[in-house]
This record gives C-alpha cells, sequence and structure tokens, in this order.
C-alpha cells in the first residue's frame, strides 16, 4: 500500500516544517474556514438563506393586506414593519444554527476545534448574518417601496439595518445555543431571545423615523451601536458557555 | 464544598431565619395594609385609587429585585458551582413572576379610573412587561432540558444576559417612550410624596421583602426534598 | 507500508488520576486511574452504559470530571479544554457529515477545522483509498449508506497528524478489508508514538492494555451530599 499522503510533514502544534507562518495554531484559516462552510451550507438546499429572504419578502406583502393600502398608513408603519419582520427572519433562521451541528456530530468537532468555542461561535455567527441577514438588508429598499417607505429615509433604512442586524444574529446566537438540544426548540428560542431585541428594535425603527421626519438620526445610530457592541461582548461568550452544556 | 452547600445545614439556617421572617412579614403587612388603606389620606387628584399605588410600587419594586436574585444566585451557581444557587434561582423566578404580574395588573386597575384604559404603552408597564416575559423564559428553559444541572446552568447563563440586557432595554423603553408621548402621562410617584404616603409604601416594601424570604426558604427546602427524593427512588432501582 | 512516521509525535504521558462522573445525576464511574504512554493501546472494555462514551468524552474535555485529575503532559485536561492543546482526534457515534457537501468537502472542512489549512490532495486522496472511499469523494454525503459514512468518519484519522486518538466503536459496521485498513492504520499510528484509546466490543487485531470499566463502577450511584 502507497501511502503518499504520509510524506507530509508531521505536525504536532498546527505549525507546518518550512511554512513561513509563525509558531502556532493558525486561528485566521480556522475562522475562516468555519466562515465558509456556514456561508456554503446557508446556500446549499435545505439552507437558511432562501428560506430567510423568501419569508421576509412574502411576511411585509402581507401587511397591506391587513391594514389596508393607503399610502400613507403604509408609509407610517413601513419602519416598523420591515424591521420587525427581519427580525422574525432572523429568528427563524437561528433555529438552526447549532442543531444541525448537534444533530449530525459536527458539534464534537468544532468543540475540538484550536480555535476555542467562543471563536467557533463567533465564526458562526458572523457566517450567519453575511449569509441570511446582509441578502435580507439588500432587499430592504424593494420592501420599503411597496410600503411607501418616505423617500428620506431610504438610505437610513440600510444603515440602521446594517448596524443593527448583527445584533440580532449576536443575541439569537444565545438563545439558539442554549436551546441547542430541545427538540423543537424554535418556539422556546423565540420566547428566551425577542425580548432582548427590543432595544434594537427602538433604536433601529427610531432612526429610520427621524430620518423620514426630517429630525436627527444620529443618536439613534449611536445608541443601535452601543447595543450590537454590548450583543459582540456577550454574544459568542454565552453561546460558547451554552454550546457546552450541551456536550455533555 | 462551601458550608451551606450542604443541604442539611442549609435546612438549619432556614428552619432558624424562618419564624423571624413570618413574625415581620405579619406584623410589616398589618400594619402597612392599615395605613394603606385606611390611615393614610386619600390623593387630591387620584382619590382612592391612590391606594392601588401602595401595592403596586412595591411590587414592581420586588420584580427587579427578584430577578438580581435570580442573576446573582445564576452567577454564584457557574462560577463556583454551587448547587443551592442554582436551586435558589429555580425558586426565586415563580416569585419574581407573581410579583411582577401583580405589578402589571395593579397597574392596568389603576389605569382605568387614571387613563381611561387599562393598557397604555406607558414606560414602566412596558419595562415591567418585557421583565415578566425575561420570566417566562427562565422558567421555561428550566422545564425544557431534562436534566436538572444542566437545566440550572442554561437558565443561568440566560438570566446573566437578561441581567445585562435589562437597563439597556429599560433605558430604550424610557427613550421609546418620550419619543412617542410627548405629553407626559401621570407619573405615579411625583418628586414630592407626602410622608403620610411614603410610609405605608415602605412599610409593604418590607413587608414584601420578608414574604419573599418565607416563600423562597419554603420552596427551597421543598427543591431539596424533591432531590432527595429522587435520590431515594434511584437508591431503590439500584436495591 | 512503506517506511513513514519516523516518530514525530511530541507525545506526552496521558495520565488518569481518581476519575470519577456523573451523568444525568447518577454517578457513572469513579477512582478511575490509567497512564497511556508512547506507542500505548487502550481498550475500554465494559457492558452498555458501563461509560465507556463517557469517558473517552472526559478525555475530550466534553463532560466534565467530577473528582480526580487528568493531564497530559504538564496540561491539566480537568482545568483546560484538551482542544488548545491539538493533541487529539475524536471519532464519537455521529458521522459528523453535513450532507448536502460531498465527501471531499467533508474531509476539507475537518481539517482546516483542525489546523486553519486545507489537506494536501494527496493525502485526501490516500485516505479515501485507505477505507475504500476513492469513488466516492466527489459525491455528496447524504447519497452514502450508512458504512459508507462510519469510513468516511474514520478518514479523519489518516487526515491530522495527532498523537492521541479517541475511538468510540470504530468496527461497528466495518466490512473486513476495511478492519484491515484500520488495524493497519493502528498498527502505524503507535508505531510512530502515538496513542489510541478505543471504546470497542469487537477485536481490532492490534495489541492492547484493557481497562475494565466494571472495575470502577461507583458503590452508591448517587451524590450522598443530598441525603
Amino acid at each position: 500500500m502507497n501511502l503518499c499522503w504520509t510524506t507530509l510533514p508531521q505536525n504536532l502544534k498546527l505549525t507546518r516544517h518550512g511554512c513561513d507562518r509563525g509558531v502556532g495554531m493558525n486561528g485566521a484559516g480556522i475562522f475562516g474556514a468555519i466562515f465558509a462552510r456556514d456561508v456554503r451550507l446557508a446556500w446549499s438546499q435545505g439552507g437558511t438563506g432562501t428560506m430567510a429572504l423568501s419569508f421576509f419578502l412574502i411576511a411585509v406583502t402581507l401587511f397591506p393586506f391587513g391594514v389596508g393600502p393607503e399610502p400613507q398608513t403604509l408609509a407610517r408603519i413601513a419602519a416598523g414593519v420591515i424591521w420587525v419582520v427581519a427580525l422574525l427572519a432572523c429568528l427563524l433562521s437561528l433555529d438552526r444554527l447549532y442543531q444541525a451541528d448537534y444533530e449530525d456530530g459536527s458539534l464534537d468537532d468544532l468543540a475540538l476545534s484550536p480555535l476555542g468555542l467562543t471563536g467557533v461561535a463567533a465564526a458562526k455567527i458572523l457566517a450567519h448574518w453575511v449569509a441570511t441577514i446582509l441578502p435580507l438588508v439588500a432587499l430592504s429598499p424593494v420592501l420599503g417601496m411597496l410600503m411607501n417607505l418616505d423617500g428620506d429615509a431610504y438610505g437610513m433604512l440600510l444603515l440602521s439595518l446594517l448596524i443593527g442586524t448583527p445584533a440580532l444574529s449576536l443575541i439569537g446566537s444565545v438563545g439558539a445555543a442554549l436551546t441547542v438540544s430541545v427538540r423543537r426548540g424554535g418556539v422556546l428560542m423565540s420566547l428566551l431571545v425577542l425580548p432582548l431585541y427590543v432595544p434594537t428594535l427602538i433604536f433601529g425603527v427610531g432612526a429610520i423615523d427621524a430620518a423620514a421626519g426630517m429630525t436627527d438620526a444620529l443618536p439613534h445610530l449611536a445608541f443601535l451601536g452601543a447595543v450590537t457592541l454590548v450583543a459582540l461582548v456577550i454574544g459568542p461568550v454565552a453561546s460558547a458557555a451554552a454550546l457546552r452544556l450541551s456536550l455533555e | 464544598m462551601h458550608r451551606f452547600a450542604n443541604p442539611a445545614e442549609f435546612n438549619r439556617l432556614a428552619d432558624a431565619i424562618l419564624p423571624w421572617a413570618k413574625v415581620v412579614m405579619a406584623a410589616a403587612f398589618l400594619y402597612g395594609l392599615y395605613l394603606a388603606l385606611y390611615a393614610s389620606p386619600a390623593d387630591y387628584q387620584q382619590g382612592e385609587s391612590v391606594r392601588i399605588m401602595y401595592i403596586h410600587v412595591p411590587a414592581a419594586w420586588m420584580a427587579m429585585f427578584t430577578y438580581m436574585v435570580v442573576a446573582v444566585a445564576s452567577f454564584t451557581a457557574l462560577v463556583w458551582r454551587h448547587p443551592l444557587a442554582l436551586l435558589a434561582g429555580k425558586a426565586a423566578a415563580p416569585i419574581g413572576l407573581v410579583f411582577t404580574g401583580l405589578a402589571l395588573l395593579t397597574g392596568m386597575l389603576w389605569g382605568k379610573p387614571m387613563w381611561g384604559t387599562y393598557w397604555v404603552w406607558d414606560g414602566r408597564l412596558t419595562s415591567v412587561l418585557v421583565l415578566f416575559f425575561l420570566y417566562l423564559g427562565y422558567m421555561a428553559l428550566w422545564r425544557a432540558l431534562d436534566e436538572e444541572d444542566k437545566a440550572g446552568r442554561a437558565a443561568s447563563i440566560l438570566a446573566l444576559v437578561g441581567v445585562v440586557n435589562i437597563p439597556i432595554i429599560k433605558f430604550s423603553v424610557d427613550w421609546w417612550n418620550t419619543l412617542h408621548q410627548p405629553a407626559s402621562v401621570m407619573r405615579m410617584d411625583g418628586p414630592s410624596m407626602p410622608v403620610e404616603m411614603l410610609w405605608p409604601l415602605l412599610t409593604l416594601a418590607v413587608a414584601y421583602k420578608a414574604y419573599f424570604v418565607v416563600v423562597l426558604l419554603y420552596r427551597m427546602k421543598l427543591e431539596i426534598n424533591l432531590r432527595k427524593l429522587s435520590v431515594l427512588s434511584s437508591l431503590e432501582v439500584q436495591g | 507500508m512503506t517506511g513513514r512516521h519516523h516518530s514525530s509525535f511530541e507525545t506526552r504521558v496521558l495520565k488518569a488520576d481518581g476519575l470519577a462522573t456523573s451523568r444525568g445525576g447518577r454517578r457513572v464511574f469513579e477512582g478511575l486511574s490509567f497512564e497511556l504512554h508512547a506507542g500505548g493501546l487502550l481498550y475500554l472494555r465494559g457492558p452498555n452504559g458501563s461509560g465507556k462514551s463517557t469517558l473517552l468524552r472526559l478525555v475530550a474535555g466534553f463532560v466534565k470530571a467530577r473528582a480526580g485529575t487528568l493531564t497530559y503532559g504538564d496540561s491539566d485536561w480537568t482545568v483546560n479544554a484538551p482542544a488548545y492543546d491539538a493533541a487529539l482526534i475524536y471519532a464519537g457515534h455521529d458521522n459528523a457529515l453535513k450532507p448536502v457537501l460531498t465527501l471531499r468537502e467533508n474531509a476539507l472542512a475537518y481539517v482546516s477545522l483542525m489546523t486553519g489549512e486545507a489537506p494536501a490532495a494527496a493525502r485526501l486522496d490516500g485516505a479515501a483509498r485507505l477505507f475504500g472511499l476513492t469513488a466516492l469523494l466527489d459525491r455528496p454525503a447524504r447519497f452514502f449508506s450508512s458504512g459508507q459514512k462510519h469510513r468516511a468518519n474514520l478518514m479523519r484519522f489518516a487526515l491530522l497528524d495527532r498523537p492521541l486518538w479517541l475511538m468510540d466503536e470504530p468496527t461497528v459496521g466495518l466490512d473486513a478489508v476495511s478492519r484491515q485498513s484500520l488495524a493497519d492504520l493502528m498498527t502505524s499510528h503507535l508505531a510512530a508514538g502515538g496513542m489510541i484509546i478505543a471504546a470497542t466490543h469487537d477485536p481490532i487485531g492490534v495489541d492492547g492494555d484493557e481497562l475494565v470499566l466494571d472495575n470502577f463502577t461507583p458503590k452508591l450511584e448517587i451524590d450522598e451530599a443530598w441525603l
């Protein structure tokens, strides 16, 4: 048997002989690999990417049927509707963030990565945001049009979603990690996470309303960013702690 | 092992505290209710409805206070793996939920004569409502996981995430409230509260605290007994 | 076998001393001690439920020890997660394959998760050949039979260089040829100074020590503090 793979240099500390990279592990490489894997999975068959995007589109179009097609009514609620539906789409897609890995055993592998579970969670959250939420943000002006959003508010719609939605992924990740071993954990997860989404929703919609009303949106955006920063500190650490529980 | 991590030690301590807590509770409730419902004057603006406030405000305080207790217990349970702290969080949460519910209910009852409607998206009431949801989530997570230990630690993580978020939620709700209701609604407690109104409020707050201690200790003793029971029954199975 | 594995592992001693753990509120084992040196193979024996998988998961750092210590060289694995030492490969009951990814993509994802770098193509091909999976390399894993999935899972041992292998029932559902390949792989790993802990009912055909978990059954399966 010719085992040609054995000719590779053996390594223990993840350094390779003849490699000009410094000693120690290749953390950026691992982070990138997890990110790439999750983005790929989100956009392959059964992934959350298309699902969340379709949900976003369909759910927003329901509102005119519910409240009537008067342009003024729609314009008044446009920002709130788009934000709430984006938030729900995020929640729906987070349901499987860790559960798929838990069910097929890859969570064990993730936990053994030298990057550490906190880093792994951060990579997965970033992948979720880029693969699932960013398309929603990109689509939001179209929905703004359908909802007759004030012409001055489009830029702020994009900006507030860009600044605010990372907090949704970060906080939602904690909920997803806590309910990873619960069958049909999605409903429970909503119960855990939705109250924590309140500040993001308030500041996100506030910024758009301010822009539409020609007042200063900056304070709203500043607080929105602050909420995201707090979520950035809490999210990966708390997710990792929760995931560790499910390994036992 | 911590001293009070020993259930027997804890039971002794609880039994020593309980009678005193009960006396304080009974005395404070009797005196407080006498002051609140009889001895204090009706408000010149709110009339007799002001008496709802004596029930409402301490309940709202307790709602917050109990969440802090749950958070501290959670922190202790996670960092020092203290088994009784886990049970303390579990035992405290339903009490907090009841106080939160009481605050909401009395707030609504007070709102009807004051605002003409049971529910107004007032900043305080809304914050308490969100707190109510946080309690529900904490308790639901405890019930969702089979293993007591795991469920407790998961709920503890949630409680800590929640406690970091509470000031943010509170601030954002106040912010939102001032944006949407520039004509400020009547506040339940003005800055200049007369002494004859402050006194029943504080007495009832003490009564609520004592009630909390009594129920918490009983619930913890109950949880310990349930643990004992499951341990004994597993011994039986083992033969 | 071509000449390989010039003892290039920096193998340290894995030492368990008085380990105890519980699962679902019940003690699984207690007072469990063993030592594993370079080239050592430890078979875990015992009936179902005796804690073989739990011990493997404890060594991997997934399950916390309630008592005792587990050290790998000067690294205390009861305190610090073994993951940071990048010293072990774990294969559990689940195959950890993403159904929509091909075998090649799955293997690539695994290696880069552990090292941050893609495996050399030649090495990946070699690992696939070893377990008779060459023809399946570019097929999505959802089309695999359960035996193929299991072999695909075993490929990880040929893809990474880590001194300690943790194998949970590695022979289940393996045909004679693959079983021989696995035995060869294990032999060469041990010859290179590696270490293996394997929970298995079947004989694999590689010599090793036995750890009988029945010997560490707790006297009282409960936490007596609650009594």
